[in-house]
């Protein structure tokens, strides 16, 4: 199982996503830079998290401009598993492989705490976790307030691409107060053929019990069970 | 041939205007038997500035101990390092960046951050988690808010954008700090010990090379705007505010370390305080030799630059290197390669001398530059700028113990359980949630133990030696309280290095190293160089008595408005190690265990407590002191205790006394406690509130109490069993009775009323 991590300059969360792959899942895998034009023999991409580009114009915009960004595109146009966590999240909607934007947190803050999230649509990275599960892990985003047209709104429910919803402990969507005003509480998307996933908390920051939570793993487990029954 | 700008002729007023005295002026004049060009007064005024020189407390840090088994690197790099075990080290550093956070919070705060990263990454270490430590006015001052507001969101800014999480810190509010607010930032990085660099310019004809962004006209004299006081003015000394750029100091940061993995250097500096100037003649001094630049080729982002701004630009995110010979294409490669600005400036060279030539007139930015024809700008000994600066030994004034004061002790307490609530909710003791969670303190996967959760951070490094990688762990804290040292500098100095290590031996590290930022008022006042003088003697022997070296630390003086100086402020900062993860101890409370009192039970001295100062208004009372020798007893056991892993939690009693110690406990897990202190009324309830030193609530399940108390007996540590964990209230004897919802709302709304609410 061979993972790209893209390095943009400006990524900050490389780092944690070649640990949660490498040295936690046990994967092969390696940082890809971002002037680089092939992703080699990748079976998974990770978009991490950072300032790419020092987020300068709008976050993620000026990513799409990079070398590897045609890659990564074509990557997912052939099917391949991709997954944007935080920056990586914007820039793959910037990409325009993901629908909707990410804009700034309603209350204005860059925030960095523990949140909630419902499981929900079925992937590459969540098919082995039971819908409607309650994983904990943490966000860091100042903007993370997911957004999009009714239209949009309306082909993700029917194409069943919400991933994840923010909720409570007890799993309640929209009981609380707001985590960052993203509509309906969303915090993930797949694409439509649900190869790409984009999300603002971080589940590579979340894999180990030391480190307060190891929910976020049982996205890697997903996707490695995905590879190999893949292979098989 | 053009001539340079017009610049007004060199003579004592000007010098004076630049903040040189006159006897340093005449000796300027003497050593260099001429009058300085404009260019060399202005890198005589930075190189003599408080900041760059330490003319005012050289003499006095030498008394500071600096040595031990553990030490790499002492003062006098661009940080130190301590010995972490198989071939590593952590290198650290604090340092202020008072004036220009007062002058403009986001911008002054956010460099203050960068330069601290870039001191750390300059010696080869990747920077792994920063601290800060803040004071700001009284709550309700006019512009406490807007300042506290900048500062977070400026520290927040740079550091979440680096990907360098921020794990922990503290916070008071006091008036002395209304004019003149502290921004201490704190960095640690992680290096192979054989692989550090130095700041030295080594190697007679080899390249000075500039890397990073290009020079513009910010922060001019930024370093002797720092070493001056404010008055009403002040605020016409914006220019001299630095702008910082995380992203580009990211792509430094990366890029340096790929260019040290080369081996290709032979020392390297990054352009802090004064720049270029102090960059270049501080690598030079280091190691004996001269440079000469070339101005001309500086990269520049603003067009007429002349020699003096550029000699004096404080611009962010620029790095001085010298490489070895034949190497400096290896460098050029990899700034192409994260697309950063590089240029050959200068050479080493065997004269002993600071030499800038450029060219009259000449400027890279015009379409048609003037032919190159440089002339010698600055020509000055190194020796005149660093070994043979001006230092002094200023006078001193005792400021004796006021007997009156000291008999203050506040209005008789009549409801426990109210004054209690009241000190949890209140801005200096209460949660800092607001702040911390507007610093990504989890990037890099290492955070352990997060702000909050304990006495000190825990951080977990991979330290990453060819294919194998090991982890450890460092615990980190930073402290002082500065009303402490205001009523004795001598004891309330070495209570803040004895309760900063107190915070490492609380979650069960062993204090390898400390930093220290000496943030006090002018050094021209006998009576603040005496309170500085007793805070050094003060760190010495708490530092002596309880093993810890001072490897680096930074002085910031002249902190006063309209005369008016901080609370003398020792900020320390310890660097520790836990021996295994599983040793960690936090300080919330489970329910069904014992809990226990370590240390003499307070006499019930109110000198500068919370409590009282709130009361009163005033920084006053009877000064607690501190025993150094009980004080190392109780660090002792506490680590012996977290490697039996027979503690529950364990949380020292400092700001707020028991009373607060205890609630926080309770309010950190949600789980109550039942406690018996023998307290009655009157009086005796300021035991509650005291903040005499040298104790810490423990708990620990019952079967372990035979244990824990054989082992302070052995250690000589006062112990007393004081009641168990459970139910969700706070009894303490028939005194206090607080739901813990009650006490964990107060203080998660703490800052509410500097900020509003969430």
């Amino acid at each position: 199982m061979d993972i790209a991590v893209v390095v943009f300059p400006g990524s900050n969360a490389d780092f944690d996503a070649l640990h949660a792959t490498r040295d936690v899942l046990g994967a092969k895998a390696r940082y890809v830079f971002h002037k680089d034009t092939s992703l080699g023999a990748a079976d998974a991409v990770i978009v991490p998290g950072g300032f790419s580009y020092g987020d300068y114009l709008r976050t993620g915009a000026i990513a799409c401009f990079s070398p590897i960004a045609e890659a990564i595109r074509q990557f997912a146009d052939q099917g391949g598993p991709v997954l944007g966590i935080c920056n990586g999240f914007q820039i793959l909607t910037e990409l325009r492989l993901l629908p909707g934007v990410l804009t700034r947190n309603a209350h204005l803050r860059f925030e960095c705490r523990d949140i909630y999230l419902r499981v929900g649509a079925r992937g590459p990275f969540t098919h082995s976790i039971p819908q409607g599960r309650v994983l904990r892990m943490p966000i860091a985003h100042g903007d993370g307030r997911y957004q999009c047209d009714p239209a949009t709104l309306a082909r993700l429910h029917k194409h069943d691409q919400i991933a994840f919803h923010y909720c409570d402990a007890q799993g309640n969507v929209g009981k609380g107060p707001t985590v960052n005003g993203s509509i309906e509480e969303i915090a993930g998307v797949y694409n439509e053929q649900k190869n790409v996933l984009g999300l603002m908390p971080h589940p590579e920051r979340a894999s180990e019990a030391l480190l307060g939570s190891d929910d976020g793993f049982q996205l890697f487990a997903a996707l490695r069970a995905h590879l190999q029954g893949k292979a098989a | 041939m053009k001539d340079f700008p017009k610049e007004p002729p060199v003579d004592l007023g000007l010098a004076k205007s630049f903040g040189l005295h006159e006897d340093e002026y005449s000796r300027v004049v003497s050593t260099l038997g001429r009058i300085p060009s404009y260019a060399e007064l202005g890198v005589f005024s930075v190189m003599y500035s408080e900041h760059c020189s330490y003319k005012s407390s050289r003499v006095h840090l030498r008394r500071l101990p600096t040595t031990g088994p553990k030490v790499v690197q002492g003062p006098g790099e661009n940080a130190g390092a301590v010995d972490i075990g198989d071939g590593f080290c952590a290198v650290f550093k604090m340092e202020s960046h008072n004036h220009p956070s007062f002058i403009a919070p986001f911008q002054g705060a956010a460099t203050g951050v960068g330069g601290i990263l870039r001191d750390v990454f300059t010696m080869g270490a990747r920077p792994i988690a920063s601290l800060n430590s803040l004071r700001f006015g009284r709550p309700d001052h006019p512009r406490t808010k807007e300042l506290l507001s900048g500062v977070v969101k400026g520290i927040g800014d740079y550091g979440n954008c680096i990907g360098v999480p921020t794990v922990g810190g503290e916070v008071y509010f006091d008036k002395s700090y209304d004019g003149n607010i502290l921004v201490n930032a704190f960095t640690v990085g992680i290096a192979k010990t054989a692989g550090l660099f130095f700041g030295k310019a080594s190697g007679i004809g080899n390249a000075v090379i500039y890397v990073g962004a290009r020079t513009g006209r910010d922060g001019i004299h930024g370093a002797t705007m720092a070493s001056a006081e404010f008055d009403d003015k002040s605020e016409k000394k914006l220019p001299t505010v630095q702008v910082g750029d995380p992203f580009m100091e990211k792509l430094l940061l990366e890029c340096c370390l790929e260019i040290f993995a080369t081996d290709c250097l032979e020392g390297v500096q990054d352009m802090g305080a004064a720049g270029l100037t102090s960059s270049s003649v501080e690598m030079a001094s280091r190691a004996g030799n001269g440079v000469e630049l070339d101005l001309d080729s500086i990269p520049r982002r603003t067009t007429k630059l002349t020699p003096y701004e550029m000699l004096l630009s404080e611009s962010q995110e620029r790095m001085l290197m010298v490489a070895k010979p034949g190497r400096e294409h290896e460098v050029f490669e990899l700034c192409k390669k994260w697309d950063l600005d590089v240029a050959i400036i200068g050479r080493v060279t065997d004269t002993g001398r600071f030499v800038c030539k450029a060219t009259p007139g000449y400027d890279p930015l015009d379409d048609q530059p003037v032919p190159r024809d440089p002339r010698v700008v600055v020509d000055i000994p190194v020796p005149m700028l660093v070994d043979d600066a001006p230092r002094y030994e200023r006078p001193q004034r005792e400021v004796p113990p006021d007997p009156v004061a000291s008999a203050v002790i506040g209005p008789t307490i009549k409801d426990a359980s109210a004054e209690l609530l009241a000190l949890v909710g209140s801005p200096n003791i209460g949660s800092r949630q607001w702040i911390w969670r507007q610093y990504d303190h989890v990037v890099r996967d290492g955070t352990v133990v997060r702000p909050g959760a304990a006495d000190a951070a825990v951080v977990r490094v991979f330290c990453e030696d060819g294919a194998r990688t090991i982890e450890k762990y460092l615990a980190l804290s930073v402290d002082c309280n500065g009303r402490h040292v205001q009523l004795d500098p001598y004891m309330g100095a070495a209570m803040a290095v004895a309760e900063c290590a107190r915070n490492l031996a609380c979650v069960g590290a062993e204090s390898l190293g400390l930093t220290d930022c000496l943030n006090f008022g002018s050094p021209e006042k006998p009576e603040t160089m005496w309170r500085f003088s007793r805070s050094i003697d003060g760190i010495r022997d708490a530092c002596n008595a309880l093993g810890v070296p001072v490897v680096s630390g930074n002085v910031s003086l002249y902190n006063e408005t309209d005369g008016q100086p901080i609370l003398p402020t020792p900020t320390v900062a310890i660097v520790g190690q836990l021996r295994e993860v599983e040793d960690r101890v936090t300080l919330g409370f489970h329910a069904g265990m014992q809990v226990a009192s370590l240390g003499t039970p307070a006499r019930g001295a109110l000198g500068a407590s919370e409590w009282l100062t709130s009361k009163v208004g005033e920084v006053t009372g009877e000064p607690v002191g501190i025993d150094l020798a009980a004080e190392a007893r109780l660090q002792k056991l506490l680590i012996e205790l977290a490697h039996k892993r027979v503690l529950g939690s364990a949380h020292d009693v400092s700001d707020g006394g028991i009373g607060v110690c205890l609630a926080e406990s309770c309010l950190a897990t949600g789980v109550g406690c039942t406690i018996e202190l023998g307290l009655s009324s009157g009086r005796e309830l300021a035991k509650l509130f005291s903040e005499e030193p040298s104790r810490a609530v423990i708990s620990y399940a019952p079967q372990h109490e035979a244990s824990v108390r054989a082992a302070a007996q052995a250690a000589g540590v006062p112990f007393a069993v004081i009641g168990t964990t459970g139910g969700d209230r706070l009894r303490i004897d028939r005194v206090v009775d607080l739901g813990v919802l009650a006490l964990a709302d107060a203080h998660r709304r703490a800052l509410e009323c500097i900020v509003g609410p969430e």
